[in-house]
C-alpha cells in the first residue's frame, strides 16, 4: 500500500486550483494495483496487467479504425457514403475472434481461481469476525483472540469538523490499535464470519478480499514472504462507520512470531483476572471508560449524547438511569434489528461490570450504584 | 406530410386543455413528454446528492455531512438515477418514439399509459420523504443487503413500497409497448424492418416482465423479515443472508441492461444519420440484442464473486460473464462499421452518439476486467467498480439519452435547438466527465473502497481532481436545461426531416407532429422502412 510522503510539493497548476489544493501536503498519485507479497496476490496482479494489456490493445485497434473515419469520411472532405450494410465474412471474424481471445484468457484465470480455493494444508489458523465496526482476530491454535479497533488519533480526527487535519495524522484511517501479527513463510488459513451484518475482509497486499457474513464460514488463505505492515480496510457496506474499521497486518519472522504469541498468552491472562473479587467504584470508572471508549463511543458519542434517533443517547436515558437488570439485558443482549449488538459474548464479566457501571454513572447519569463482575456471571446463568 | 396524418388531424383535436390535459391525458406524445420531464427533473435531484457526495470527498477528513447521511446519500443517489432518470426517460422515447416508428396511431393501452406514469410522481414522493422520517433515509445501498438494511428505521416500509410501485410502473410500461409492437405495426412493417430502437425496447419491455417480480419478491421478504417475524434473510433464525444477493442480482444484473438495451438503440438510429450510411449488420444487432439479453439471466453472481461460492460456481459465472463480450463486441464493431466510409457530420447528437460508443466501450472493458473472478478479489467493491459503472451508466446511457434528446427534440417541439450551445454542452460534459470518473480506477487499483465518506490521505489528490470534475460535470447539465427550454420555447423553425441522413416513418411527419399520427397506418416498404 502507499502513503503518504510529507513534504513532497506538487508544482505549476493552475493558481485557483493549487489555493484550493493547498489542504494536501503530498502528493501520492498511486494508478495501479499493488503486486502484493503473497504467490495469489502476484498471480492475481499478473491476470490483472495480462487483461488490461489486451483490453487496450482491442482499443487501440477499434478506436483507430473510428477516428480514422472522423478524420478521412467526412462530408465536410468531400466524402460520399458507401452504401454497404453487411459483411458476413467481417461478422463471422469479429465473433470468433473475440472467442479465442477470452478462451485465452479463462485458461490462467481458471488456473489461478483454482490455487486460491486451496485452503488445505495450512500451518495455522485465524478466524476473523467482522463486528460494526472493529475486527475480532481469533488465533485458534493458540488458542487466544483480541479486537482490533481504529487507531485513537485517528477516530478523534475523522469526527464531523473535528478541525483536525488528516494529514498530520501517521496512516489516517488505516491505524488501529493492535495489528493482525502473523508469521512469514507459513500457511495462514483465514476462517471469515461476522457477528451483525456482513462485511468484508481485504488487505490489497495479500491479494483478496473475503466477505465476513453472520451464519457462513468463509474461508481463504495466505502465505506471506516478506516481513512489513500491510493495510486494508472493511470493504462491504456495514453501517455508518464502515470506513473506519482498518486492518493492519504485521508480518514477522517466524520467531518473533512465537515470542510475540506468548506475550499476548500472558497478557490475555491478566486482563480476565479479577473476575472473582469486589471491584470499587473508582477502578470500575476507569476500567468503563476505557471499555466505553473503545466499544460503545463510535454510536453513543464520547459525551453519551448519541446520534439520535438511530442511536439514542445514554445522558438521562431510561435504561441507562433504570433497574441494573435492564441495562445489563441491554448491553450484553443488544436490541434486534438495531445496530445494538449483544455484547455479552464480546466482552469479558470485568469488562461488562466496568462498562455498565461507567454508563450509570457518567455523562451525569448519577445511578449511583456499581455493578460487580459477579452480578455479570449471576447474569449469564 | 402525409395524407393521412392530416386526416387525423382533423377529427381527433379535443382534448381537455391547462393541468387535466396533462392529468387525464392518454396520448402517447404528452406522456412521453411527461416521462421526459420527470427524468430531467430527478436528473437534477439525483445530481444534487452527486454533488453533496463530491463536496464530502473532495478533501480527507469529515467537512459537511455525517457518515450516515452520506450513506444515505449514495444510496438515494442511486435509486433516483436508476428508477428516476434512467428508466423514465428511455420509457419516455418509447412513448414518442415507438408509434411514430411503427405507423401505429398510439400505444396499446393508452389508459395503463397514463397510469404508469402518475404512478412515478408518488413513489418518488415516497422515496424522498424518508430524509425526514426518524432514523433518516435508507443507507444501507441501493442494492438494500440484509442485515444491514433490517436496521433502517422507519424508511424501510416506504423504501420497499416506492420499489413496489416503481415496479408496478414499469411492469405495465413494459406490456404496452410488448402489446403495442405486436399488435399495432403498420402494413408492410415486418419484424425484420422494425427501427433498431424498437428492437431494443421490445428486448427490454421481457427483461423487465421476467425481473421485476423478482425485486418485489426480495424487498416483500425484507419488509416481511424486518416487521413480521420471518428469517428469510436472519442467520440466527435459520435463514440465508447470501440468499437476498442472489435474488436481488438475479433482477440486478439484467436491470443493467434494461438501462444499456434502449441507449444501444438510441445510438443505433443516430449513427447511420450523421454516416449517411446504412446501419451496418442490421440483423447481427437484433441477435447481439437478444443475446445480451438471454445471457443476463446467466451472470448474476458474478456481482457477488466474493460471498465464497464453490469453486465451480465461480467458474460457471466467470465464462458466463465473459462470454457476453461477444455480443458486445458485435454492436461495437458494427457502429464503427457503419460509420466507415460514410459521410460523416458532427452535429451535437452525433458527438454524443461517438462519445457514447468509446467511452461506453472503456466501461466494456472494465466489465470484462471484473468478470475475471481472481482479479474481481482485487477489483470487488473498489472505486474500480464505481468507474465502470459509471462509464456505463452515465457515458453510456446517460450520454445515449442526451444524443437522443438531441437528435428528436426538433421533431417533438418543431424548432432547432441552439446548435452552438449544444456543442459547448456536448465538450463540457466529455471533457469533465472523464476528469470525473476516470481518476476512480486509479483509486480502486490503489486500493480506496466504494461507499466510505472519508479516506486515508494517499487517495486526496485522484478524489480532488475527480470532485473538481464532478462540480464541473454538473454545472454543465444546466446549460443542457437551458438548451432545451430554449428549444420548447421557440427556435429556427424544423424541416420535417430535420436531418438530412434521417430516415424511418417519424420523419416523414411534420415538425412537431400532429397530436394524432397514423390514424391510417402508412404502407410500408423496404424503400421507407428503417435506414
Ligand atoms: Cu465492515
Amino acid at each position: 500500500m502507499g502513503h503518504s510522503k510529507t513534504g513532497g510539493g506538487i508544482s505549476g497548476v493552475l493558481a485557483t486550483l493549487a489555493l484550493l489544493w493547498s489542504q494536501t501536503a503530498g502528493a501520492d498519485y498511486a494508478l495501479n494495483m499493488t503486486r502484493g507479497v503473497t504467490e495469489l496476490s502476484r498471480e492475481f496482479y499478473d491476470l490483472h496487467m495480462l487483461i488490461l494489456w489486451i483490453c487496450c490493445a482491442i482499443a487501440v485497434l477499434v478506436f483507430s479504425v473510428m477516428f480514422w473515419s472522423i478524420f478521412k469520411h467526412r462530408k465536410s472532405q468531400g466524402a460520399v457514403a458507401a452504401q454497404f450494410h453487411h459483411s458476413t465474412k467481417a461478422e463471422l471474424i469479429w465473433t470468433i475472434i473475440p472467442i479465442i481471445i477470452l478462451v485465452g484468457m479463462a485458461f490462467p484465470a481458471t488456473k489461478a481461481l483454482v490455487k486460491m480455493e486451496s485452503t488445505g494444508d495450512a500451518d495455522m489458523t485465524v478466524k476473523i469476525t467482522g463486528h460494526q465496526w472493529k475486527w475480532h482476530y481469533e488465533y485458534v491454535d493458540a488458542g487466544f483472540g483480541f479486537f482490533s479497533v481504529l487507531a485513537a488519533d485517528s477516530n478523534e480526527a475523522r469526527a464531523l469538523g473535528s478541525g483536525k487535519n488528516p494529514e498530520e495524522v501517521e496512516n489516517y484511517l488505516l491505524e488501529v490499535d493492535r495489528p493482525l501479527v502473523l508469521p512469514v513463510g507459513k500457511k495462514v488459513r483465514f476462517l471469515m464470519t461476522a457477528n451483525d451484518v456482513i462485511h468484508a475482509w481485504w488487505v490489497p497486499a495479500l491479494g483478496w478480499k473475503r466477505d465476513s457474513i453472520p451464519g457462513y464460514i468463509n474461508e481463504s488463505w495466505a502465505r506471506i514472504d516478506e516481513p512489513g505492515t500491510y493495510r486494508g480496510q472493511c470493504a462491504e457496506l456495514c453501517g455508518k462507520d464502515h470506513g473506519f474499521m482498518p486492518i493492519v497486518v504485521k508480518a514477522v519472522p517466524e520467531d518473533e512470531y512465537y515470542a510475540w504469541v506468548e506475550e499476548a498468552l500472558v497478557a490475555q491472562v491478566d486482563a480476565s483476572a479479577g473476575a472473582d473479587r469486589e471491584w470499587s467504584k473508582d477502578e470500575l470508572m476507569t476500567k468503563g471508560e476505557q471499555v466505553y471508549g473503545t466499544f460503545c463511543v463510535a454510536c453513543h458519542q464520547p459525551n453519551g449524547q448519541g446520534i439520535p434517533p438511530a442511536f439514542p443517547a445514554l445522558a438521562g436515558s431510561v435504561i441507562a438511569a433504570g433497574p441494573v437488570a435492564e441495562h445489563l439485558d441491554r448491553v450484553m443482549n443488544g436490541k434486534p434489528g438495531t445496530a445494538m449488538a449483544a455484547f455479552g459474548a464480546q466482552l469479558n464479566d470485568v469488562d461488562l461490570a466496568a462498562v455498565t457501571t461507567y454508563e450509570r454513572n457518567a455523562f451525569g447519569n448519577n445511578a449511583g450504584d456499581v455493578v460487580q463482575p459477579a452480578a455479570i456471571k449471576a447474569a449469564r446463568k | 406530410m402525409s395524407e393521412a396524418v392530416m386526416h387525423g388531424h382533423e377529427h381527433h383535436d379535443h382534448h381537455p386543455t391547462g393541468w387535466k390535459r396533462w392529468l387525464f391525458t392518454t396520448n402517447h406524445k404528452d406522456i412521453g413528454t411527461l416521462y421526459m420531464l420527470f427524468s430531467l427533473v430527478m436528473f437534477f435531484v439525483g445530481g444534487a446528492m452527486a454533488m453533496v457526495i463530491r463536496a464530502e470527498l473532495l478533501h480527507p477528513g469529515l467537512q459537511y455531512v455525517d457518515t450516515q447521511f452520506f450513506n444515505s446519500m449514495t444510496t438515494l443517489h442511486a435509486l433516483v438515477m436508476i428508477f428516476g432518470v434512467v428508466m423514465p426517460g428511455t420509457v419516455g422515447f418509447a412513448n414518442w418514439l415507438i408509434p411514430m416508428m411503427i405507423g401505429a396511431p398510439d400505444m396499446a393501452l393508452p389508459r395503463m399509459n397514463n397510469w404508469s406514469f402518475w404512478i412515478l410522481p408518488f413513489a418518488f414522493t415516497l422515496l424522498l420523504v424518508t430524509l425526514f422520517v426518524p432514523g433518516g433515509g435508507p443507507a444501507g445501498g441501493w442494492t438494500m443487503y440484509p442485515p444491514l438494511m433490517l436496521q433502517t428505521g422507519d424508511a424501510m416500509p416506504f423504501v420497499i413500497f416506492a420499489v413496489h410501485f416503481l415496479g408496478a410502473s414499469s411492469i405495465m410500461g413494459s406490456i404496452n409497448i410488448i402489446a403495442t409492437i405486436f399488435n399495432m405495426r403498420a402494413p408492410g412493417m415486418s419484424f425484420m424492418r422494425l427501427p433498431l430502437f424498437v428492437w431494443t425496447w421490445l428486448i427490454t419491455s421481457f427483461l423487465l416482465i421476467a425481473t421485476i417480480p423478482v425485486l418485489a419478491g426480495a424487498v416483500t421478504m425484507l419488509l416481511t423479515d424486518k416487521y413480521f417475524g420471518t428469517s428469510f434473510f436472519n442467520a440466527a433464525g435459520g435463514g440465508d443472508p447470501v440468499l437476498f444477493q442472489h435474488v436481488f442480482w438475479f433482477f440486478g444484473h439484467p436491470e443493467v441492461y434494461i438501462l444499456i438495451l434502449p441507449a444501444f438503440g438510441i445510438v443505433s438510429q443516430i449513427l447511420p444519420t450523421f454516416s449517411r450510411k446504412p446501419l451496418f449488420g442490421y440483423e447481427s444487432m437484433v441477435y447481439a440484442t437478444a443475446s445480451i439479453a438471454f445471457l443476463s439471466f446467466f451472470v448474476w453472481a458474478h456481482h457477488m464473486f466474493t460471498v465464497g461460492m464453490p469453486l465451480a460456481g465461480e467458474l460457471f459465472f466467470m465464462y458466463a460473464t465473459m462470454s457476453i463480450a461477444v455480443p458486445t463486441g458485435v454492436k461495437v464493431f458494427n457502429w464503427v462499421s457503419t460509420m466507415w466510409r460514410g459521410s460523416l457530420t458532427f452535429e451535437t447528437p452525433m458527438l454524443f452518439a461517438i462519445s457514447f460508443v468509446v467511452l461506453f466501450s472503456i466501461g466494456g472493458f472494465s466489465g470484462l476486467m471484473l468478470g475475471i473472478t481472481p482479479a474481481d478479489f482485487q477489483y470487488h467493491d473498489t472505486y474500480f467498480v464505481v468507474a465502470h459503472f459509471h462509464y456505463v451508466l452515465v457515458t453510456g446511457a446517460i450520454f445515449a439519452m442526451m444524443a437522443g434528446v438531441y437528435y428528436w427534440l426538433p421533431k417533438w417541439t418543431g424548432h432547432m435547438y441552439d446548435e452552438t450551445l449544444g456543442q459547448w454542452h456536448f465538450w463540457l460534459s466529455t471533457i469533465s466527465v472523464n476528469v470525473l470518473f476516470f481518476p476512480q480506477h486509479f483509486l480502486g487499483l490503489a486500493g480506496m473502497p466504494r461507499r466510505i465518506p472519508d479516506y486515508a490521505v494517499q487517495f486526496a489528490e485522484w478524489n480532488f481532481i475527480s470532485s473538481i470534475g464532478g462540480f464541473v460535470f454538473g454545472l454543465s447539465q444546466l446549460l443542457f436545461l437551458y438548451i432545451i427550454v430554449k428549444c420548447i420555447r421557440g427556435g429556427e423553425k424544423a424541416t420535417d426531416r430535420v436531418w438530412e441522413g434521417a430516415h424511418g416513418l417519424e420523419w416523414t411527419l411534420s415538425s412537431p407532429p400532429p397530436y394524432h399520427t397514423f390514424v391510417t397506418p402508412p404502407q410500408v416498404t423496404d424503400a421507407t422502412a428503417h435506414s
